[in-house]
C-alpha cells in the first residue's frame, strides 16, 4: 500500500469508529431513558440519597456521566501527571501507606512509654498530640494552663521535655509527626535540637510539622501571632527545610480539621487546596524557587462518611494541585505536582452511643483512604467520644488498618475503582465545584482577607448548621442515635483518666528547669530573636539558640510576641 | 417560639484553650432559633472573663463547651466564681466530651445538666426552658 492509500484507509476506519461509538452512545441514551421510565413508578424508600455533604447521588451512572473523556488528560497513570490515580507509580505494591496513630497524654515519659507500645505494635510512624496549652503556645507553669495540663495531648514546655518524649527512640529511623500550628516553629525547633542532642543531624531527619496556621484561623482555632507574621513564620521553616532538612516536611495542610468543624467534602478540598496555594504564593513572593520548597510540602485530609464521595475527593485533590501547580506556579520537577497526603478517619461520625459500632465506621473510613490512596492513615478508637483512647481502644483501631492491609485484597492493584463511571463522575463533579469555591476566595482578594472577613468561618458553621438539622430532622440516619436506639443508653466502656498529679509534677520539673539553666544565655537568645524578628531575618537559627539554651515554649512566644502581637479572633456564630 | 413575657438570656462559652467550637456554634444557632436571646463569648475564655460576660450581660444561662477533658477544673471554678459574685441563681450547664461518671460527679456539685455528643439541640432548648419555668414558679 502506498502512503496515501494507507493514510486514507486509516482516516476511513477512524470514521467508522467514530460512528459506531456515536451509535453506541445514542442507543444507550435511548435505553436508559426507557430504564427511567420504567423506574418512574417504583417509589423510592424516603430517605436521603444525597451524600453527607448535600451532594445529590443519581441512582445509576453510565458512560454518558463521564465529562472528561481524554483518559490521559484525566487520568494519566499512577506517579505521572494529573496524578488523579496515585501519587506514586507503584503505590501499595511496593509500600503500604504508612500507620500512624497519633497520640500524647500526660508527661514526656508516659506519652514516650505509649510510642514504645506502639511501635512494638508494629505502627511504622510516630504522630505527637500535644497539650492545649502547647498547641497555644503557654508554659505547664502559666495561670492561662490550669486543668488543662498533660489533659489532651502531652505537655511540652521545653527542649527538656522535647528530649524525655524521645528518649530511646532513634529519630533518624522513625518518622515523626507533630501536630501543632500557631508556635510550630518553636516546637519544630525544639525536635531540630532534640535530635541533636541524640547526634542526628536535621539532613536525615524525616516527618512532618502541621504548621498549617491558616486552618487554624479558619477551623481549629489553636493561633498565636496575626496572618502575616504567622505567615512568614512558615515561609522561614519553608526556606530553612529547604536548605538543611530536605526530607522534612515543614508543613500539612489540613483539610482535616475544616472538615470536621462542619465543611462539605467540597469545602474541604477547596479551602484545603486553597490554603496551599497561598503558601505557594508567599513563598515565592519571598524570592524562593518553587521547585525547592514544593517537593515538600504535604497534606492532611479527613475520610468521612460517605465511601465514594471520599475516594473521589483524594484522587481530585491530586489532580488539582498538580494541574494549579504546573499551569500558574510554572513548577517543573514532577515531585512539585504530587500531592502526597496523610488522611485521619472522621472524629465526628463518632457516637457516644453504642461506642463498639464505631469499630464499623472506622474500617469503612479506612478501606475509603485507601481506595482514595492515601500515603499514612490514622484510625481513630471507638471510645474517643468519651475521652482519650484506652491502649485496647487504639489496638483495635491499628488492627483494623491492619486487617484492611493484609487481608482485605484492597491494596493490590492501584487506584482499583478508576474507570467507574460512578467515581470519575464524582471526581470531576468535585473538581468542578472547588474551581468555583477557589472563584469565591479570589472575589474577596484572597485567603487572608476572606479569612479576617469571617467568611470561612461563617460556611463552616452553616454548613454544619446544616447536618445537625438533617440528623434532628431524622432525614439522616444516625445509628444508635436516632435510629437504632436500643442498646444506646447502656454504655459500658473504659476511659483512660488522666491523673492530676501530672500538672503538679509538670509545674515543678518547670521550676526546677528554670533554676538549672543558666539565665545569661536564655536572655542573650531571646533578645537576639527579638530584635530578628523586627527584621526580615529567617527565624529558626535564632529560636535553635533559644532552644539550646532551654528557654521555654511560652518566652519564646512572649519574645516574637512583643513584635508581633496576637490574633483576635472576629466573633459570631 | 417561647411565649413568656421575659425572654431567656444565655450565655454561651468556650472556656479554657480549646478551639473546638462546632458543637457551641450549633447550639447558639439553635438556642437562638428557639427564641432565646443568646451571647456567645467566642473562644479561650477564662473563668473569671465568663463570670463577668455572665453578670454584665444579667443572663439566666451559661452554657459552657468543653472538648479539652478540662471539664473538671473548669466547671466548678466557674460556679464557684459565679457563687463568689453573688450569681447564685445563673444556672451552669453545658456539653461536650465528657465521660459520665464525671457527669455525674459534676451534676451532684451544683452543675446543670450536661449533654454528651449526639443530643439532639431540642434536648437542650426542652431542659433550659423547664428549668426556666420552674424557677419562675418558685
Amino acid at each position: 500500500m502506498s502512503s496515501i492509500e494507507e493514510s486514507t484507509s486509516t482516516s476511513s476506519h477512524l470514521l467508522a469508529l467514530l460512528k459506531e461509538q456515536e451509535d453506541e452512545l445514542s442507543e444507550l441514551k435511548e435505553r436508559l431513558s426507557r430504564w427511567e421510565q420504567s423506574c418512574a413508578d417504583a417509589s423510592e424508600r424516603e430517605i436521603l440519597f444525597s451524600t453527607v455533604s448535600g451532594r445529590e447521588i443519581k441512582p445509576l451512572y453510565t458512560l454518558l456521566d463521564r465529562t472528561s473523556s481524554q483518559y490521559q488528560d484525566a487520568l494519566g497513570l499512577p506517579g505521572e501527571y494529573p496524578f488523579t490515580r496515585g501519587p506514586y507509580s507503584t503505590m501499595y505494591r511496593t509500600r503500604l501507606w504508612t500507620m500512624r496513630q497519633f497520640a500524647g497524654f500526660g508527661t514526656a515519659e508516659e506519652t514516650n512509654e505509649r510510642y514504645k507500645y506502639l511501635l512494638r505494635q508494629g505502627q511504622t510512624g510516630l504522630s505527637v498530640a500535644f497539650d492545649f496549652p502547647t498547641l497555644m503556645g503557654f508554659d505547664s507553669d502559666h495561670p492561662r494552663s490550669l486543668g488543662e495540663v498533660g489533659v489532651c495531648g502531652v505537655a511540652i514546655s521545653s527542649l527538656h521535655d522535647m528530649e524525655r518524649l524521645f528518649d530511646g527512640i532513634a529519630l533518624d529511623e522513625v518518622s515523626v509527626s507533630m501536630t501543632i500550628n500557631g508556635p510550630a516553629i518553636i516546637l519544630f525547633c525544639f525536635y531540630v535540637v532534640a535530635a541533636e542532642k541524640q547526634g542526628i543531624s536535621p539532613g536525615v531527619l524525616r516527618g512532618t510539622v502541621q504548621n498549617d496556621i491558616l486552618k487554624e484561623y479558619q477551623a481549629q482555632h489553636a493561633w498565636v501571632f496575626p496572618p502575616n507574621p504567622a505567615l512568614r513564620c512558615i515561609v522561614d521553616m519553608f526556606e530553612w527545610c529547604s536548605e538543611n532538612a530536605p526530607k522534612y516536611n515543614p508543613i500539612s495542610i489540613s483539610g482535616y480539621h475544616i472538615r470536621e468543624a462542619g465543611a462539605t467534602a467540597a469545602q474541604e478540598l477547596a479551602f484545603t487546596l486553597g490554603n496551599g496555594f497561598e503558601y505557594v504564593e508567599r513563598a515565592i513572593a519571598r524570592g524562593l524557587d518553587v521547585d525547592a520548597f514544593a517537593p515538600r510540602l504535604s497534606f492532611f485530609l479527613d475520610v468521612h462518611n460517605d465511601f465514594f464521595e471520599e475516594i473521589a475527593k483524594f484522587r481530585a485533590a491530586r489532580r488539582i494541585w498538580s494541574r494549579i501547580m504546573r499551569e500558574k506556579y510554572h513548577a517543573k520537577n514532577p515531585e512539585s505536582w504530587r500531592l502526597r497526603t496523610h488522611a485521619q478517619t472522621s472524629g465526628v461520625t463518632l457516637t457516644a452511643q453504642q461506642p463498639e459500632n464505631n469499630i464499623v465506621r472506622v474500617a469503612y473510613q479506612a478501606m475509603a483512604a485507601a481506595l482514595g490512596g492515601t500515603q499514612s492513615l490514622h484510625t481513630n478508637s471507638m471510645d474517643e467520644t468519651h475521652a482519650l483512647p484506652t491502649e485496647k481502644a487504639v489496638r483495635v483501631a491499628l488492627r483494623t488498618q491492619q486487617v484492611l492491609a493484609f487481608e482485605s485484597g484492597v491494596p493490590n492493584t492501584i487506584d482499583p475503582l478508576a474507570g467507574s463511571y460512578f467515581i470519575e463522575a464524582l471526581t470531576d463533579e468535585l473538581e468542578r465545584d472547588a474551581l468555583e469555591i477557589f472563584d469565591e476566595i479570589d472575589r474577596f482578594g484572597g485567603v487572608v482577607p476572606a479569612i479576617e472577613e469571617g467568611w470561612f468561618q461563617r460556611e463552616i458553621a452553616m454548613s454544619a448548621m446544616l447536618q445537625q438539622r438533617e440528623v434532628e430532622a431524622g432525614d439522616r440516619v444516625v445509628v444508635g442515635v436516632n435510629h437504632f436506639t436500643e442498646g444506646s443508653e447502656e454504655v459500658e466502656i473504659d476511659t483512660l483518666r488522666i491523673d492530676p498529679e501530672i500538672e503538679k509534677n509538670q509545674v515543678a520539673r518547670m521550676a526546677e528547669l528554670r533554676e538549672r539553666r543558666d539565665p545569661e544565655a536564655v536572655e542573650r537568645t531571646l533578645r537576639e530573636l527579638r530584635e530578628s524578628s523586627r527584621t526580615g531575618e529567617n527565624l529558626v537559627p535564632r529560636i535553635l539558640e533559644c532552644a539550646r539554651a532551654y528557654c521555654t515554649l511560652y518566652e519564646i512566644r512572649r519574645a516574637m510576641e512583643d513584635v508581633f502581637g496576637s490574633y483576635k479572633e472576629p466573633v459570631f456564630f | 417560639m417561647q411565649s413568656i413575657d421575659q425572654q431567656i438570656r444565655v450565655l454561651v462559652a468556650k472556656p479554657g484553650l480549646d478551639g473546638h467550637d462546632r458543637g457551641a456554634k450549633v447550639i447558639a444557632s439553635a438556642l437562638r432559633d428557639a427564641g432565646f436571646e443568646v451571647i456567645y463569648t467566642g473562644l479561650h475564655q477564662s473563668p473569671e472573663m465568663i463570670v463577668n460576660a455572665a453578670i454584665q450581660e444579667d443572663v439566666h444561662v451559661v452554657a459552657m463547651s468543653i472538648l479539652s477533658g478540662a471539664h473538671m477544673t473548669l466547671f466548678p471554678k466557674v460556679r464557684e466564681l459565679l457563687d463568689g459574685a453573688g450569681a447564685n441563681h445563673i444556672l451552669l450547664t453545658g456539653g461536650g466530651i465528657i465521660p459520665v461518671e464525671d457527669i455525674e460527679d459534676l451534676e451532684s456539685r451544683g452543675i446543670g445538666r450536661l449533654f454528651g455528643p449526639g443530643t439532639p439541640t431540642t434536648e437542650v432548648i426542652d431542659y433550659i426552658q423547664d428549668w426556666f419555668e420552674d424557677q419562675e414558679t418558685s
